[in-house]
């Protein structure tokens, strides 16, 4: 059984973001690094090594679409336990929505070629679409399975899951190939090991281009639908504050009430 | 010269930080105040490789460079000053010297269990309580052959970790004759019948990190345990302790960071006289200080660190740097809390905790007073 983890690198969350009046993006994290794997994605990453652990997977291979620097998210990966990695990186592929990128994935699984599962985290916390894993699916025509915090069994080309939706859990079995997304819920990541890092930093990744796939239907910024013209820093909000004074606390809190009706805060 | 860490130095870095970040700091209090030993994030320190820093890879270890294993240690104590203890200790202490003079049988026993965390931890017993730093001549307790077994009797002092492991690395004096060649060191896994470990030690700091008194009381074990050659027990322990002294004093780095990170960031909010104190002079000053001290530090014990993974001398560049980092993080600690002024004095802020984890550094594995001794005798040819 082979398995595709998609991943993404993304800023890290405590990365300080900064837009300057041009719509240029920048950010850096001083207590660590910039760039980080997607956390949602440290579950998907976890999975797929305890697909290889607990249900006979023999290839579990960390794919990503993104610049040279994604490197490290997938060094991250393996030094986790991913047994291969596969950069997806050409300028052409530069500006891609996430129908573009999702037709870039599939093109990359279509070239690893067997695969039975592509594993997703639920978004990315930069984009925070939560579109592709289901583009993907749609793209390779697989059953995509959504939302899933707990893979029950794998075996005679089928899958069971767990899926947990927002009015309670669904139990679903589909044939395989599928593409799933996964929750938090689903495990608890391992950190990457020590041993793991020392052969992730000797690891050579293949990187893949425009020319290595077949990639159907367009990518890049030139089909992207979406348009990303204006980009500007979110304005801080603007506030004011009224001391309230009078005799008596009773008074005070009066005119206070008075006040919150008015505004039809109570 | 090259001061840039390697990209896998950094990135073993970024790795142990995230862990003590996640599981060790936001607990440091709470070890501290119940004298817990945080065994939950222990559990987890073994896949991850912090059990078995430099142990080879075919026992389980993560065979990382002498540097790393310093980074590792820093990072902890940056975290908490308990489990760092404990961690080094059980690395540095119990697993260096069977690695470096364990037998291939010794080796296949014991290191895959500890270097894994399947087990619990090892520790050292050195100190009696009539030897510290002096046990050539002050070491009692003995080790007799009997048939095919040892028989061991005496009294260990301040052994950390003594509760919390598997298995002791043990300096009996096997030579009644006594002299340099008199002493040795011997395996003794801690179930074995006639020991007794007392109740831990009531201590200033690093509550969370167990020291014990033990007893061995007619305690057999096989002659095979005997850990390197009979008689070599007191080089064997200086060589283990100068290793031992790069750890604690990239623990007091870690220790000190994490008193100057707190003196910073309460410097930018605190106001005095209408102004953040870090617009004082006397705060500036002291911060100052601090990060150009901390620095030097660092560089010292990395620089012992490097000597090490080269297989060159490095006794006397470990006791400067144990010297140096450990004095450091005291006066960091210590300003710190003045920094802080009576919230320092508080157990409400991490600084108080720091300053008295970090009193131990200048005294464990060698006072400052031995290291300056060490160090004499190195430049003055004693």
């Amino acid at each position: 059984m082979k398995v595709v983890v998609c991943i993404k690198q993304t800023p890290s969350t405590t990365a300080v973001l900064t837009v300057d009046t041009g719509g240029n993006v920048k950010w850096d994290d001083p207590g660590g690094k910039p760039n980080v794997l997607n956390p949602w994605d440290e579950y998907a990453v976890e999975e797929g090594i305890r697909l290889k652990e607990n249900h006979g997977a023999t290839d579990v291979i960390v794919l990503t679409a993104g610049s040279e620097e994604s490197q490290e998210a997938l060094k991250t990966s393996l030094a986790m336990g991913c047994t291969a990695a596969i950069l997806v990186s050409d300028a052409a592929f530069s500006g891609s929505d996430t129908t573009g990128t999702a037709r870039i994935l599939a093109a990359a699984i279509n070239k690893v070629g067997g695969v039975d599962i592509a594993v997703f985290g639920k978004q990315a916390i930069d984009g925070d679409t939560g579109l592709t894993p289901m583009q993907v699916a749609r793209k390779l025509g697989w059953t995509p399975l959504t939302y899933v915090s707990a893979i029950k069994e794998v075996g005679g080309g089928k899958i069971t899951v767990e899926r947990l939706l927002d009015d309670g859990k669904e139990t679903v079995t589909a044939n395989l190939p599928v593409v799933i997304s996964v929750v938090k819920e689903i495990n608890e990541p391992r950190y990457p090991s020590l041993m793991g890092i020392r052969k992730a930093s000797r690891a050579e990744i293949p990187t893949w281009g425009a020319g290595d796939l077949a990639v159907a239907g367009g990518a890049g910024a030139a089909a992207s639908k979406v348009d990303w013209s204006n980009i500007y820093a979110i304005p801080p909000r603007v506030g004011s504050v009224e001391m309230i004074t009078a005799d008596t606390v009773e008074e005070q809190a009066r005119i206070l009430a008075d006040k919150l009706f008015e505004e039809k805060v109570i | 010269m090259d001061f840039q860490l390697t990209e896998e130095q950094r990135e073993f870095r970024h790795v142990v930080h995230e862990f003590v970040a996640k599981e060790l700091k936001p607990l440091a209090r709470h070890t501290d105040e119940s004298g817990e030993f945080n065994w939950t994030a222990v559990k987890k320190m073994g896949p991850l490789g912090l059990l078995g820093l430099e142990v080879p890879e075919e026992y389980g270890g993560a065979a990382v460079d002498a540097i790393s294993a310093a980074i590792a240690i820093e990072e902890l104590g940056w975290g908490c000053g308990s489990t760092a203890l404990a961690i080094s200790a059980h690395n540095g202490l119990a697993l260096g010297p069977i690695v470096k003079y364990g037998t291939e049988a010794q080796k296949q026993e014991w290191l895959p269990p500890l270097a894994t965390g399947k087990g619990k931890l090892g520790c050292l017993s050195l100190t009696e309580p009539g030897a510290g730093s002096d046990l050539q001549g002050g070491v009692r307790t003995t080790a007799v052959k009997e048939g095919d077994s040892w028989i061991i009797d005496g009294q260990k002092m301040w052994m950390t970790n003594a509760s919390i492991s598997d298995l002791m690395v043990v300096l009996v004096r096997t030579d009644p004759g006594g002299g340099s060649r008199s002493l040795s060191h011997i395996l003794v896994p801690t179930n074995t019948p006639g020991i007794t470990v007392a109740p831990a030690e009531k201590k200033m700091g690093l509550k969370g990190s167990p020291t014990h008194a033990v007893t061995f009381d007619e305690v057999r074990v096989p002659l095979s345990n005997l850990l390197g050659t009979e008689g070599r027990g007191l080089q064997q322990t200086l060589a283990t302790l100068d290793s031992g002294r790069v750890g604690i004093g990239a623990l007091a780095v870690g220790l000190g960071q994490a008193a100057y990170e707190a003196a910073i960031k309460y410097a930018h909010e605190r106001e005095t006289f209408g102004q953040p104190i870090k617009r004082h002079q006397a705060v500036q000053w002291m911060l100052a200080d601090a990060a150009t001290e901390l620095q030097a530090a660092r560089l010292m014990v990395y620089w012992a660190a490097w000597l090490k993974g080269l297989g060159k001398p490095y006794t006397k560049e470990a006791a400067m740097a144990k010297l140096f980092a450990t004095e450091v993080s005291e006066r960091v600690c210590r300003n710190a809390i003045q920094v802080h002024g009576g919230y320092g004095y508080s157990a409400e802020f991490e600084v108080e905790r720091l300053y008295r984890d970090t009193r131990l550094m200048t005294i464990g594995e060698g006072t400052s007073e031995i290291q300056r001794l060490v160090i004499a005798r190195h430049i003055l040819d004693l």
